[in-house]
């Protein structure tokens, strides 16, 4: 499925170039959320590079991945996943209602000793 | 006044598809002195050659300018054409049309524009070259290898049977090189001393070589056919001619601990040391680090049992200067250091090993009797995973990684994986490999034996975190064809580290002004029609210092670089170049500037007297070229301040000529 | 020794101890450590797309800020650190957010990255030093065994943030040995504690701080310390039980000066 404005926009918000991977699998065998994931970070830089977003935009994994830059560092090629998944993420949480994280439903998520921390990234991760 | 006939070749579609080729000719045949202008479709064949001997013929040619090719492919061609009817060859100047135009230009209008702007230089040129006669130096019939490997030995041995001497320097105590630690070899499954060890005999045995163990290479003067070379013989504190290699030394010395380098740290061996059984030269070495005689002056046990009073403590470093017709750079590889890929644990666990390390655990001769056991606890792994590409095909850019594939890591990682089985078959082996590359004869079929035969476990994917826990390493790992992370309970994880040139080739390349690339390998002189000769004359590539290769590859490349050398050899004397530097003496003022920066110590100083215009003499220091060494490489015409060094066939006003048709 | 200071929101809340501690031992190593006036959030996690431009404001008018001050900007947080560190570099390499971000915040001088951003435990390392700082040691923490818990915030990505080895990265062990403990090594130490995702889904924090706990407690760790309220509060959790205590390294510093 080609989906080529999209994936343009994709790729300039990623910044990355997904040309330059070799497929070694690295990313994934270094993802450290790897099997909560359906999608799993290869895949992103694979899919994105191929036009074909939207089960990317349907799945779940674009709120699992940490971020924890494990997948940008071990690269061989620097090619840079999580640019992709972070960028695919954008994609979607930038659509009108599709805000992952609404204000209200945090006086049921916070304990006594969340840090503020943790509610401000999860806004910047989950809501736009 | 030159008369001056023009040549533009097409070299086919090469050159005419993007270059007006006759527009070049009508053009240039109006520029002065240009009594004749033309076009031809291949320049360089028989006929077109016959083209420009009938030209200079007919209309008594005094010089001549071929637009075409780079002077690199073809210039000795037309040279040897003008030669052949009785013009001056050095008459002959070529203007890179192709490189410098067709092939980098698109546009037709500009690319025949600049065809034309370099033909008009090379035409200016020629109005101010003179004929100049090449001078003959003779050969000197003696070769160096530097570096004892087997690409090193394979050479030297070529050599010195064709008749010729032949000195192998290598800097550590044996020759032998990284072969002799491998414990089997690919694709065959023969003992890799078994095959090398003659070898290393028979090059002690020929007459016609001659081993510097525990050498270096100091200093390199001189130029092709005439190198004068200094060799560092290292300090053994042993004397090589009275030791017998009886190792009884080695048995005594109470120094037991020093990390034994051939087991690459995996066991110990004394502070004096014979590397391995089969030496060559079998000779002992003290390792002044560790030597408490060397380094308290309390100790001298090895000098008390040696029944040949070969022990000298006060030995020291001796310089030999020799003289060779050619040079052969053998210095091989390292694996790089695993360090920056720390993900894999290596630092963090014994049981993380790289490969080579896993050759010494299977060898016989190795640091566990060939018993493969894991070095943390000494027990039977029953689980090994192989990581490939650690460090290989990485990005340019890559601080930790090399850009290039190490081409011989799917190969020895396939043979230590089906070794390990045949021994052990309760043992699970695991590869994981990004693409397995078997190109080789009866590669790909040792492979598939590995799978196939053997039952190795290859997964198409990568290692991403080992984490060793509570005795196990825990490998956590891709398999892309299945689309899960594998997480396996490892006893060993082996590294296939990439590999990279011997760090001492560097140095040496400085010392030999022979090129390298990026990744410190060696270039070669072309890399497909003159693949073991350095763009430096007389310098000669052999192995894997110009790149990564195998053992049949590199014996082939080795032999083939004795055949170049032996071409060299056989001649008595080189035809010199002519294009070389003179000073004027007049203009000299002695500062010594010329050379300083002379690479091949062409120049020196001689005080001379000089009638001055009152009629009285001075002495004055000036600058001489001697034209059997310099190499017309122009540093001292560009360094001179004060426009006294010039160069025959490049000379400053040539220059200038082709800068000035370029700008007019 | 001056710098200018970046304590971010849960420094003034939950992780009150980690900026306590790190004003006071400072002081008492000849720190002082100016809290930037009128700081904004950096938001927690670094925005990473290109034209993610709006949140990277708030960081950019913090080291603004420092540079017009003309002093060196220090934090704390891991993630602060990360956050301001990243959006720095961005400032001084990437012209499409340099020019975006100028415009909008219309400084007077445009801003092109020249703040140094530092991590308090950069100062120590490097302008304080270690050896110093084993010299005023007055209660060393000598028998503990204590497994450095650097997660992904002060390592990654390290061609960005170059405060150590990304896969074995030293300068918190080194910390813990002037210190006087004896710290314990780690495969886990530099992988995520689940982060974010604690939000939304517990079962993955669980997992990755529990592996990060398992494996340090194989390896002989008894505590853990680190340097994120998020690592903090993830860790913590999955160690409720187990015996090992999870500190920040403020309080380490504070404890073995005795100022605590």
């Amino acid at each position: 499925m080609e989906n080529n404005n999209l994936r343009e926009q994709i790729l300039f918000t990623a910044n990355a170039d997904p040309k330059k991977c070799m497929k070694c699998g690295k990313c994934s065998g270094a993802c450290p959320n790897y099997d909560e994931m359906e999608y799993h970070p290869h895949q992103f830089v694979s899919m994105v590079q191929n036009g074909d977003i939207e089960p990317l935009l349907k799945s779940e994994s674009l709120y699992l991945c940490l971020t924890c830059m494990v997948c940008v560092e071990r690269c061989p090629r620097n090619v840079q996943p999580a640019r992709f998944i972070e960028a695919v993420r954008l994609a979607k949480i930038r659509q009108q209602g599709e805000n992952r994280l609404t204000p209200q439903q945090i006086p049921a998520k916070i304990e006594e000793d969340t840090p503020q921390q943790l509610l401000v990234s999860a806004f910047r991760k989950y809501t736009k | 006044m030159q008369r001056i006939g023009v040549f533009v070749c097409w070299c086919g579609s090469n050159i005419a598809g993007t270059v007006d080729v006759k527009k070049v000719a009508e053009t240039l045949g109006h520029e002065p002195g240009v009594v004749f202008s033309t076009d031809y479709q291949y320049m360089c064949s028989q006929s077109g050659q016959d083209l420009v001997k009938d030209s200079i013929r007919t209309y008594n040619l005094t010089g001549v300018v071929i637009c075409s090719c780079s002077p690199r492919m073809h210039e000795n061609t037309f040279r040897k054409a003008a030669a052949s009817v009785g013009l001056n060859p050095y008459m002959v100047e070529i203007a890179n049309i192709r490189e410098q135009v067709s092939w980098i230009h698109k546009d037709m209008e500009t690319a025949t524009e600049k065809a034309i702007i370099l033909g008009r230089a090379a035409i200016a040129k020629v109005h101010l070259n003179a004929p100049l006669i090449a001078g003959e130096t003779p050969v000197t019939k003696r070769a160096l290898v530097i570096g004892g490997g087997i690409a090193g030995i394979q050479t030297a041995l070529d050599i010195a049977e064709a008749g010729f001497e032949v000195d192998i320097v290598e800097k550590s105590p044996t020759i032998g090189g990284k072969m002799a630690q491998i414990d089997k070899t690919f694709p065959t499954l023969d003992c890799a001393a078994c095959i090398l060890t003659p070898k290393m005999v028979e090059a002690s045995q020929q007459e016609n070589i001659n081993i510097y163990a525990f050498s270096e290479v100091d200093e390199v003067k001189g130029f092709v056919g005439n190198f004068t070379v200094k060799i560092r013989r290292k300090a053994r504190y042993v004397k090589e001619e009275l030791c017998t290699g009886c190792g009884l030394c080695t048995e005594k010395c109470p120094q037991k601990k020093v990390p034994d380098e051939f087991n690459l740290g995996l066991s110990n061996r004394r502070a004096i040391y014979i590397p391995f059984a089969q030496a060559v030269p079998k000779v002992a070495t003290i390792d002044p680090n560790y030597c408490t005689m060397l380094k308290t002056g309390k100790c001298g046990v090895c000098s008390k049992v040696c029944g040949v009073k070969a022990i000298d403590y006060t030995q020291k470093d001796e310089i030999v200067e020799r003289k060779y017709g050619a040079i052969v750079v053998a210095t091989g590889f390292e694996p790089i250091k695993v360090d920056k890929f720390e993900e894999f644990a290596y630092a963090q666990s014994p049981d993380v090993v790289t490969s080579l390390e896993y050759e010494r655990l299977m060898n016989a001769a190795g640091p566990t009797g060939g018993t493969l056991l894991r070095p943390s606890d000494k027990t039977h792994p029953h689980t090994i995973v192989f990581v490939q590409c650690v460090g290989s095909r990485c990005d340019e850019k890559s601080e930790k990684g090399k850009p290039y594939c190490s081409k011989v890591c799917c190969m020895y990682t396939a043979k230590h994986a089906m070794l390990t089985r045949e021994k052990y078959p309760d043992t699970e082996v695991y590869v994981f490999y990004i693409d397995v590359r078997t190109p080789g004869k009866n590669f790909d079929e040792f492979y598939r034996r590995a799978v196939e035969h053997y039952g190795v476990h290859y997964v198409k994917g990568m290692v991403g975190k080992v984490t060793p826990e509570n005795g196990k390493l825990k490998v956590q790992a891709s398999d892309l064809l299945d689309n899960r992370q594998l997480h396996i309970d490892a006893d060993m994880v082996v590294l296939a580290a990439a590999i990279e040139p011997d760090k001492s080739a560097r140095p040496l390349a400085t010392m030999l002004t022979a090129s390298m690339d990026t990744n410190d390998f060696f270039t070669e002189a072309h890399p497909k029609l003159r693949p073991v000769e350095s763009p430096t004359a007389g310098v000669f590539l052999s192995g894997m210092c110009q790149g990564p290769k195998d053992i049949p590859e590199t014996v082939s490349q080795a032999s083939a670089c004795a055949a170049k050398v032996i071409g060299l050899l056989v001649k008595d004397k080189l035809v010199g170049n002519p294009c070389v530097a003179h000073s004027d003496e007049m203009m000299c003022n002695g500062c010594s500037q010329c050379q300083n920066v002379c690479p091949y110590g062409a120049i020196t100083y001689t005080e001379k007297e000089f009638r001055m215009p009152d009629r009285t003499t001075a002495v004055r220091r000036v600058a001489q070229v001697n034209p059997a060494v310099c190499q017309g490489c122009g540093a001292c015409t560009v360094t001179c301040p004060s426009g006294a060094m010039d160069l025959f066939g490049f000379s400053n006003n040539q220059i200038m000529a082709e800068v000035d048709a370029i700008c007019k | 020794m001056e710098f200018l200071y970046y304590p971010g929101c849960t420094l003034k809340n939950k992780a009150k101890d980690l900026d306590l501690y790190a004003r006071r031992t400072a002081e008492a190593l000849g720190v002082t450590l100016t809290e930037l006036p009128e700081w904004q959030c950096c938001g927690g996690v670094y925005p990473l797309g290109r034209d993610e431009i709006a949140t990277k404001l708030s960081s950019v008018r913090n080291l603004i800020a420092a540079r017009d001050a003309g002093r060196d900007l220090v934090t704390v947080c891991a993630a602060c650190h990360n956050v301001v560190k990243q959006v720095n570099h961005d400032m001084a390499t990437d012209d499409y957010i340099r020019t975006r971000v100028n415009n909008y915040l219309q400084p007077e001088t445009p801003y092109e990255g020249e703040t140094q951003v530092l991590h308090l435990l950069e100062v120590l390392r490097d302008k304080v030093g270690f050896d110093a700082i084993r010299e005023k040691v007055v209660k060393p923490l000598t028998g503990r065994k204590i497994g450095a818990y650097y997660g992904c915030l002060l390592l990654r990505p390290s061609k960005v943030l170059a405060f150590d080895d990304p896969e074995n990265p030293t300068i918190i062990e080194d910390f813990l040995r002037a210190l006087g403990a004896e710290p314990v090594i780690y495969a886990q130490r530099n992988e995520c504690c689940g982060a974010y995702a604690a939000i939304e889904n517990e079962n993955v924090p669980k997992k990755r701080a529990g592996a990060v706990l398992s494996n340090a407690k194989a390896n002989g760790a008894e505590e853990l310390v680190t340097a994120c309220p998020l690592c903090m509060y993830n860790l913590k959790k999955q160690a409720d039980g187990t015996g090992v205590k999870v500190t920040y390294f403020t309080e380490l510093l504070a404890e073995a000066l005795d100022i605590r």
